[in-house]
């Protein structure tokens, strides 16, 4: 059989159940793979060290029982091509931005350089303890001292607190600034304004400082309703949290008259820089009146999101706010750099958001990745952004339904109305783009939409690969309009498993093997 | 089941002496889909109306139960924690959530009959 | 540009695609005042070459540790690596894959996740293992918020021999939230005092004590007692374990009677990297399930009966419940909990215990061969890799001096807790299976020489 492309379909021919059941319960280059607790042995080990020698050890009695844990289950281990072997079949089990384009809206799944990954293992930047002393340490100080440079300068804000884990640590690092800053003019105030698109972070981390939330809804273009906004501001209110690009795609265009009336009230403007990509090399935060924005290193600049981590999440500062940022902080004293790790007479930092300096490793990608565009590149990398995303939403905006009128910045939102009297849920719609050879886009996120579905394609596509995308969501898109609902139910049928059943896993959580099932953790 | 009285919150209430039993409509586990866990009060704790007395999650969303009237908590439906596909099974039977020794009697005219109750949800659509 | 792949005759034809005639008009919503018509002042683009020259400069500026003898720990810790690892955790389809929320298409990630969370829970003797939060010290300032929700009372209680930046978070991470922190008086030469002040501050209002074990200064302790009278007082018990490689040698913190283990993981397949990305383990008992921050992995089936995984108890995070979370945590330490997985799934118990007694047994000679150096005394009796000295004359000079000779001695007090005289003249140093005897010989030779 052939597709609409051309090409002889994906299963050679055969329907996906009438493939034989093998013998071994593997499919081809798809192997199953039992968890290592299954395979391996607690005698065994895929590292070869020395027999520790005859010494007395000085554990004050308390030495371990082997083997370990839960019914003497200890921790099984196998040699070295087993160990291979074990996890190169689990990769192959996964989708990648390696391996195809990652639609996933507000997470920027863009191309991860491999020379980031060089550059991160260079012995003399990677084999290098926090505490050494600070004269051993001047390349490391000056790869901080320059990453802090080019994202202030990238931002137009002239502080910047590189410690924070991730992006959520970021925001409550910008939260804790604004309110030391708040309670050092005695100016007790409880609550922080969030539009109903924002990410659920930021609820979370307003409420981890203290504040209460108050949501503020969206108008008809899908930005923030300036209205309401100035009606819910007063003396009580400590931050706006603002996303912009907002979480629907679209550049907030009263971001000014928004930042003045924040300001006016006398309260701070947090910006989500979730979505920077969109913007980077165009416009900078500073000049939009930002009070803090943090910046996920993982998204637009590159570091790799390893399955979910980890993150880095440096949060860039106005002057009102810089006095009380976290520490550390690379200063320079004229003979070097050294870093200021404790608060002196009359500082008002409000304190030490993790152990040592940040997440180095990524610095470094960043970094690299930074002078690898350039000013120049770095621009075209915001420019081919939203280029993408538009040509995507012209491509499918006649067949899926459009939430708000573009054009749109990197990224562009749909609802499921066209979906409506088609038997086909969003969901499955979204699974069906997995037996197509995509990952899906975001789904049910922002909240403003009913049924959405975010897209990102970022810079990193081809327009051959877009055009093979929109080809596939125009495909499926018109299946579900003309009644072929048998390919969304019950879809993925080409993925390595079905559907998971997502309410057996919460009713009845199973989190660790168990070592002998007759034992209940 | 008959004489439940319901809360804009789609609790039902069901009076038996100055004792009500509480749970979720059978329109509220509809749409919050298979439940599947169940956080509930403790027995002897107090509420005023509206309060937060329980949650009910499914695996993509979880619901505050607000308490529908004001009272001290006398017994939970325990089965909930093994089971709590009760909830979407026997929402209005074996599926109830708590009994709340009323502490103001007036408070159950408050809320709506099963017509009006009926009417409210068909004005949601 | 070589990670951008549209051309120019692209661009040219997907913006009359799009309607417009140029990029600018996709800009338009930006407030004319904000809109940059010219480049930043920054370098423009360079090739690989370029870069990898640029780095290759900032390196040498360093010394690392593999550049002569290295006792640096105090929360970090130099071990070897295998290939293995590396080479693994490079593989695109983990590397560049995002947090698994298709389960269908995600299994390599999700198994991963279901294997490290059962490592963990074996590792600390515990129930049930998050898949990981940001680090050791995070994770526990977010041991302290959990310990509020179980218990409903908000005193913890923080050892003073505790990681003293740890001490940091926790007071930076609750100063706006309900909690309260009594903080207990160092005490580096007696681990006993620590240990009965922790016991000695239990009243009904402490939700957690804190304690680190081996504690900051490197002293072992027996834990067993104070859960006891933690668990006599409604009060939970968190260990935080800082050096995880102890673990392979030392009764976990689980058969002491911990409720919530907190562990540093970096020590198991993550190289120091100057500070992170590291790894936050995360492990309590089944009952306070609920109540854990962080992600998930948990087994279920697919639609054909064919086991799988998927992440679960999301109800509990951000994404669903915003403001009433457990947390606002959003990622996990992913590549850093593979690299960890990958490392234990080579070492196994057999490889973890040799490490892990390889580790002691060089702390154990470092320890005597220092203790013959005049000038120096050696605080405590049980430890695992990790002591503490007293030395003669302030430390962090004496520090400097040796790293004048390439040698970094260990980590100065000071620098953590400074303007302390009675902490001066402590240097907290580690031994690991890549120190050698020679490592330890040249020491001892430098220090005798500068504090002579």
């Amino acid at each position: 059989m052939m597709n609409r492309q051309g090409r002889k379909s994906g299963t050679g021919g055969i329907a996906a159940g009438e493939a034989p059941e093998t013998f071994t319960g593997h499919s081809g280059l798809d192997h199953v793979e039992p968890l290592i607790f299954e395979i391996g042995d607690n005698a065994k080990t895929g590292v070869d060290l020395p027999a520790p020698g005859d010494f007395t050890p000085a554990l004050g009695g308390l030495a371990r029982q082997q083997p370990s844990g839960l019914a003497g289950g200890g921790l099984p281990g196998l040699s070295e091509p087993e160990v291979i072997r074990h996890y190169t079949r689990l990769s192959r089990k996964n989708y990648a931005i390696d391996s195809g384009l990652y639609p996933l809206g507000s997470c920027t799944m863009k191309h991860n350089p491999r020379l980031n990954e060089k550059i991160a293992r260079i012995p003399g930047l990677s084999d290098v303890h926090p505490l050494q002393p600070i004269s051993t340490v001047q390349g490391s100080l000056k790869v901080m001292d320059e990453l802090a440079h080019w994202l202030k300068t990238l931002t137009g804000m002239p502080a910047i607190a590189l410690s924070p884990k991730a992006g959520a640590h970021g925001e409550l690092c910008g939260l804790m600034a604004i309110r030391t800053a708040l309670e050092a003019r005695g100016d007790a105030r409880s609550l922080v304004l969030v539009p109903e698109s924002a990410h659920g972070t930021n609820p979370a981390t307003a409420a981890l400082c203290g504040y209460g939330v108050k949501s503020i809804p969206a108008n008809a273009r899908g930005r923030v309703d300036l209205d309401l906004l100035k009606e819910a501001l007063d003396d009580n209110v400590a931050a706006l949290m603002l996303t912009n690009p907002n979480t629907c795609g679209l550049f907030e265009d009263q971001v000014i008259e928004i930042a003045e009336a924040v300001h006016a009230a006398g309260a701070f403007f947090y910006c989500d820089g979730a979505n920077f990509n969109a913007i980077v090399g165009r416009v900078r935060p500073g000049d939009l009146g930002v009070d803090a924005m943090h910046l996920n290193l993982h998204k637009t600049f590159s570091t790799p999101h390893g399955g979910g981590g980890p993150g880095s999440g440096p949060v860039v500062f106005s002057e009102a706010l810089a006095p009380f940022i976290p520490l550390p902080e690379v200063v320079s004293d004229g003979e070097g750099l050294r870093l200021r790790e404790h608060p002196g007479d009359g500082d008002r930092s409000f304190g030490r958001m993790t152990a040592f300096h940040g997440q180095m490793g990524m610095f470094l990608r960043a970094l690299a990745y930074m002078y690898s565009h350039g000013a120049d590149g770095l621009r075209q990398v915001a420019e081919d952004a939203v280029l993408n995303a538009n040509y995507v939403l012209a491509g499918l905006k006649d067949v899926m339904s459009l939430s708000y009128d573009g054009p749109c910045m990197h990224e562009a939102l749909f609802d499921d109305s066209f979906l409506k009297g088609t038997g086909v849920e969003t969901l499955d719609f979204a699974k069906a783009m997995i037996d197509e050879g995509f990952h899906p886009m975001t789904m049910y996120f922002p909240l403003v939409v009913h049924g959405a579905m975010l897209i990102e394609p970022t810079e990193t596509e081809s327009k051959a690969s877009l055009d093979e995308f929109i080809f596939a969501l125009r495909s499926l898109a018109e299946a579900a309009k003309a009644g072929d609902t048998a390919r969304f139910a019950g879809a993925p049928h080409l993925a390595p498993l079905r559907r998971l059943d997502e309410t057996a896993a919460a009713r009845k959580p199973i989190l660790r093997w168990v070592p002998n099932s007759s034992v209940e953790p | 089941m008959s004489g439940i009285k319901i809360s804009e919150d789609h609790e039902w209430v069901s009076l038996d002496g100055d004792t009500a039993t509480v749970g979720i409509t059978d329109y509220a586990q509809n749409a919050l889909g298979d439940v599947v866990f169940v956080e509930l009060p403790e027995v002897g704790a107090s509420f005023a109306k509206g309060d937060e007395v329980a949650v009910v999650e499914s695996v993509k969303a979880a619901s505050e139960i607000y308490a529908p009237v004001s009272g001290e908590i006398t017994g939970v439906n325990a089965a909930l924690e093994d089971q709590p596909d009760k909830i979407n099974q026997s929402p209005l039977d074996d599926g109830w959530l708590f009994r709340i020794r009323l502490s103001d009697a007036g408070e159950i005219d408050e809320l709506m009959d099963e017509d009006a109750y009926a009417s409210f949800v068909a004005g949601l659509k | 540009m070589r990670y951008l792949p549209l051309e120019n005759s692209d661009r040219q034809k997907m913006l009359r695609s799009v309607g417009v005639s140029s990029i600018d008009e996709l800009f338009a919503d930006v407030p004319e005042a904000a809109r940059l018509d010219k480049l930043l002042d920054l370098p423009l683009h360079m090739g690989e070459q370029e870069v990898e020259r640029r780095f290759a400069e900032m390196a040498r500026a360093n010394h690392c540790a593999g550049d002569g003898p290295f006792f640096a720990g105090a929360g970090a810790y130099r071990h070897h690596i295998p290939a293995t690892v590396d080479h693994l955790i490079q593989r695109g389809e983990f590397l560049t894959a995002y947090t698994p929320y298709q389960p269908e298409i995600s299994q390599g990630t999700l198994q991963c996740l279901f294997e490290f969370q059962t490592q963990v829970a074996q590792l600390t003797a515990m129930e049930v293992a998050n898949a990981s939060l940001y680090d050791g010290s995070t994770g526990c300032a977010e041991a302290i918020l959990m310990a509020r929700r179980v218990t409903r009372r908000n005193k913890a209680v923080l050892s003073g021999n505790l990681h003293p930046q740890y001490r940091e978070v926790a007071e930076t991470i609750t100063q706006f939230t309900a909690d309260e922190l009594e903080m207990l008086p160092v005490s580096p030469g007696e681990p006993g005092a620590d240990l009965a002040a922790l016991m000695d501050a239990l009243d009904n209002d402490t939700s957690c004590v804190v304690v680190q074990n081996p504690d900051f200064f490197g002293h072992l302790q027996d834990l067993s007692g104070l859960a006891e009278a933690a668990h006599a007082a409604g009060a939970l018990l968190v260990v935080v374990v800082t050096e995880v490689v102890s673990l392979g040698a030392v009764m976990p913190p689980g058969e002491m009677g911990a409720d919530i283990v907190v562990c540093e993981g970096q020590s198991i397949g993550n190289g120091m990297n100057f500070g992170g990305p590291y790894l936050g383990l995360f492990a309590t008992r089944q009952k306070f399930l609920r109540q854990m921050p962080g992600r998930l992995c948990g087994q279920t089936e697919d639609a054909e009966g064919r086991r799988g995984y998927v992440l679960t108890l999301s109800t509990r995070e951000q994404h669903i419940r915003r403001e009433k979370a457990t947390s606002n945590i959003c990622t996990n330490s992913g590549l850093c909990a593979l690299a960890f997985t990958i490392h234990m799934s080579l070492l196994g118990e057999t490889g973890l215990r040799q490490l892990a007694m390889l580790n002691h047994q060089r702390a154990v000679e470092l320890k005597a061969a220092l203790a013959r150096v005049s000038g120096v005394s050696v605080l405590g009796e049980a430890f695992f890799n990790e002591i503490t000295l007293e030395l003669r004359a302030p430390a962090a000079p004496v520090g400097e001096t040796l790293a004048g000779q390439g040698i970094i001695a260990g980590v100065p007090a000071s620098r953590l807790y400074p303007g302390d005289p009675a902490l001066e003249n402590l240097l907290v140093m580690a031994a690991t299976e890549m120190t050698s005897e020679a490592d330890i010989a040249a020491l001892a030779a430098a220090l005798a020489e500068a504090l002579a």
